[in-house]
């Protein structure tokens, strides 16, 4: 590749990556972010985010410029030069994308170990999915669990036990590490909040754990993102993250 | 023709008594089990269904066609008749409509069919997207709208984009090789008529409730479904069958049936990737059908695989769905990066760059197809650290995607292309397969996935990579090679336009589903948060002309082969071995057999030939020697 070619070639990558990273910053991707994890799992989104748009001005630049430059003359009935591979290209363009991708996994795999930890402190939330709602159950401090590791639930019961306090959403304290537990009576469903950006399924006969961090007040969706029958769209409810003191004094309510 | 040979010979009156027969030999196995047994009741239409109707029938269906003649002549110890290739080859339209050996018709007879539940396929989707223009629920009832999608995905994989290469690679894979016909021909006849025989199970599925589970049908919630779940999990059984023999002959053609001098790194890449996609399909498909054998035998005879109360474990459904489906998401590409290779090669007027590291791409993908599975099931409750395995695995992965994309681009630089359709649809891929690519590359970070699972991200990360990717390679496969199948030339100004209103409405659809989907809105749903509504309405109307769009690829397709211009035999300037035969080849492909002495893609050397001819023989030997 000749000299006036390559700069060609970046300046229109240049320009590629300044669209697709307006693209990027303009559209409201993300929904609001509630959680300690949340933040993570957008650190990883933008980590990722920036790999591509790097990747895909290069591709897209390369194919552009090629697919104008050279296109044949209607009348043009001749081979193009015979250029049967470059060992030096090949190994560039395997040894990079390698080195962009195990960047990628030591991000994500940093990210998702801290997600996965349960912190000391947490509050433990056991929440039931069933054909079509969702019971949120707080056992009490210190209660013992079942076999099925529940203190609230019994396997293949929509039945909450009396010790706990339940509830149709999720009530949250802000600023206090919850630890859910999840399963389900019959069939899979899946936990998700889109502003705290976790999900998990909600399996009949496991239990499944997640960690969520509320870092903002608020009421968001919480939906049932697992096909499960047919109300699964109508498996919405909300998230509500209150104040300490307000989340005490509901979960204290008879 | 006398009464007795148009009751009992082969073809279309003996299939319609022989289904009945053997539909009323399924009856009488049932009610048989059940009288002895002492059950009530004794006629019971379920079990009935699935032995009868879709087990026996389809037997019978197939022996009255003719399909298993010949075997059966040969297992009854009868004087085995010379073999006068009266069912080979197509004279008349008729001979398209019963079984036939000849790999050109066989080719043909699954572009056309698979074409057909395409469009049947599509029409579900404009359903599906009529019913989320808005938020509401508005035209169907939820366990329709549940069948809607799940059916349009089990016609659009199982009965268009795996048998729709297979019907190319069928037609052009022996040609490409310099052999007479496949490996098995009369296999290759009976996988074909598998096909509808499976497609027409799915579509009826409308008839008896119960298939609203999704393709991916979970257990246990497959299990709860009402009865008409099984016609599915039967359905996928016949259509994994007809892909597994299908998958075995391509391997014994490739392997025994090349043409003197076309050694494994002479053979085209379209070979090359039909011989790894070959490969995953025989490991792979057989774990599909077992996992709907679990379903079905949880559903019909009350077993307790997924069952939780007696012990059942719903991710063991997981796991084995997905060691088939996720190996299967390369049967449907790879055979299309062979398509790719070939178009952009011919129409660049250059070599395929990097010819060698292109083929070990292809077995890299292969090995590396095998390990990621559980990348599906990062939410599912497997066990956490399993996680971090299938990500790098996945991650890996774009490492050998990404040399093809680049070989492909280095392929075009300097050449001289020819923006003919076939090339329009390759670029066109090239350039959607990226932005699915790197959508694929945010699913294989785990956190990222977490957030993304189940949202309307992944609907449109599916749609990007295999309707941006395998139907658009497809469509550059028919248009690449229609004028060798037909004889005729395609509308070339039909064919651009079909592009450019298919491209742009495609982008105009899906790309807006990543948005609604990292927002949050959940797939498979009917209704749905009006916050989602605007968008829903631009991709309905999109989808709408994008469904528009193939209207004029059918009007093209039937009127150029009815009365297109005569193509000439290499329209293309190709040289792979198909273009050294008449448009359409002769019955036997080749008047004489070619000697291969070079390279497939040898444009602009001197002097370079693929292969030569008796005429030339001389020369051949002087070629091999020197």
């Amino acid at each position: 590749m000749r000299l006036g070619s390559l700069i060609r070639v970046l300046l229109v990558a240049l320009l590629l990556a300044a669209a697709a990273t307006a693209v990027a910053i303009f559209i409201p991707w993300l929904p609001d972010q509630a959680s300690t994890e949340g933040g993570r799992i957008d650190f990883v989104f933008w980590f990722v985010t920036a790999i591509c748009i790097g990747i895909f001005s290069v591709v897209a630049s390369l194919s552009v410029y090629s697919l104008i430059k050279f296109r044949a003359k209607p009348d043009d009935d001749s081979d193009g030069p015979p250029i049967h591979g470059h060992t030096g290209i090949e190994i560039t363009w395997t040894v990079i994308p390698l080195a962009l991708v195990l960047s990628m996994i030591i991000v994500s795999s940093v990210a998702l170990a801290r997600n996965d930890r349960d912190p000391a402190g947490s509050m433990r939330v056991e929440i039931l999915g069933q054909q079509f709602a969702w019971v949120v159950a707080y056992p009490p401090e210190g209660a013992r669990e079942d076999m099925d590791g529940f203190v609230c639930f019994t396997r293949g019961s929509g039945q909450v036990d009396e010790r706990c306090k339940s509830s149709p959403n999720l009530m949250l304290p802000l600023d206090r590490p919850a630890r859910l537990h999840l399963t389900a009576r019959e069939v899979i469903h899946s936990f998700f909040v889109p502003e705290f950006r976790q999900k998990q399924d909600a399996v009949p006969g496991l239990k499944t754990e997640i960690t969520v961090t509320p870092t903002k007040l608020g009421n968001f969706p919480f939906v049932c993102t697992e096909l499960c029958g047919l109300g699964h769209a109508l498996m919405r409810t909300r998230a509500i993250v209150l104040p300490e003191s307000e989340f005490e004094s509901w979960r204290t309510r008879r | 023709m006398s009464w007795r040979r148009y009751l009992l010979g082969p073809g279309w009156v003996r299939a319609a008594w022989m289904t009945a027969l053997f539909f009323g030999i399924g009856f009488g196995i049932v009610v048989g089990i059940r009288a002895l047994a002492g059950w009530d009741p004794v006629i019971f239409w379920e079990p009935i269904i699935v032995v009868g109707a879709l087990t026996a029938a389809p037997i019978g269906f197939l022996a009255g066609l003719g399909a298993f003649d010949y075997w059966l002549a040969w297992a009854f110890g009868q004087p085995t008749k010379p073999e006068d290739h009266s069912r080979h080859g197509a004279r008349r339209w008729t001979d398209y409509f019963r079984i036939n050996t000849d790999h050109k018709v066989i080719g043909i007879q699954y572009v056309t069919t698979t074409i057909i539940f395409f469009l049947a396929g599509g029409m579900l989707a404009m359903l599906v997207r009529a019913e989320l223009a808005q938020p509401e629920a508005d035209y169907v009832d939820p366990q329709t709208y549940n069948e809607l999608f799940s059916v349009h995905a089990s016609l659009m994989i199982f009965l268009f984009v795996i048998p729709a290469f297979a019907g190319l690679a069928n037609y052009v894979l022996p040609l490409m090789i310099g052999a007479p016909d496949m490996a098995f021909p009369r296999l290759n006849a009976l996988s074909y008529w598998l096909l509808p025989i499976a497609g027409i199970m799915m579509l009826t599925s409308f008839f008896f409730p119960g298939f609203g589970a999704g393709w991916t049908n979970y257990a246990p919630l497959s299990v709860e479904q009402p009865f008409g779940n099984v016609f599915f999990s039967m359905g996928v059984q016949w259509a994994g069958a007809s892909s597994i023999m299908t998958a075995l002959n391509f391997l014994v053609t490739i392997i025994t049936m090349r043409a003197p001098g076309m050694t494994f790194w002479r053979m085209p890449l379209l070979v090359w990737a039909n011989f790894t996609t070959s490969l995953l399909v025989v490991i792979a498909t057989p774990f599909i059908a077992g996992s709907q054998f679990l379903v079905m035998f949880d559903k019909v005879m009350h077993t307790n695989f997924f069952n939780i109360a007696e012990g059942g474990y719903p991710l063991g459904y997981q796991h084995i769905f997905w060691f088939y489906s996720h190996p299967a998401v390369y049967i449907m590409i790879l055979p299309g990066f062979g398509i790719a290779s070939e178009v952009i090669s011919t129409m660049s007027r250059k070599p395929i760059f990097g010819y060698r590291l292109m083929a070990l791409s292809l077995v890299a993908i292969l090995i590396l197809g095998f390990s990621v599975w559980a990348h599906h099931m990062f939410v599912s409750g497997m066990a956490p650290w399993l996680r971090i395995p299938m990500m790098i695995t996945t991650l890996l992965i774009a490492v050998p995607t990404g040399i093809k994309v680049f070989s492909w681009l280095a392929t075009t630089w300097e050449g001289r292309i020819n923006f003919s359709t076939p090339m329009l649809w390759a670029l066109g891929f090239v350039s959607q397969f990226v932005i699915g690519g790197l959508s694929g590359i945010y699913l294989g970070a785990v956190p990222i996935d977490i957030a993304v699972s189940d949202t309307y991200f992944i609907v449109a990360h599916i749609h990007y990579v295999l309707l941006g990717g395998s139907l658009f390679l497809i469509f550059a496969g028919i248009y690449y090679w229609f004028p060798k199948m037909t004889g005729r030339m395609y509308n070339e100004r039909l064919g651009k336009l079909h592009f450019w209103l298919t491209f742009i409405a495609f982008n105009a659809t899906f790309f807006p589903m990543h948005i609604i989907g990292v927002q949050g809105m959940p797939r498979r749903v009917y209704t749905y948060d009006p916050q989602f509504g605007n968008w829903n309405m631009v991709i309905s109307i999109s989808s709408f002309v994008l469904g528009t769009s193939f209207l004029i690829f059918v009007y093209n397709m039937i009127v150029s082969w009815i009365r297109g211009e005569r193509a000439p035999a290499n329209p293309w300037r190709g040289m792979t071995l198909e273009w050294h035969v008449s448009s359409p080849p002769p019955l036997f492909n080749f008047d004489e057999i070619p000697q291969v002495v070079g390279n497939p893609y040898e444009y602009g050397v001197p002097g370079a030939r693929h292969a030569v001819f008796n005429g030339d023989r001389e020369a051949a030997r002087e070629e091999v020697r020197a």
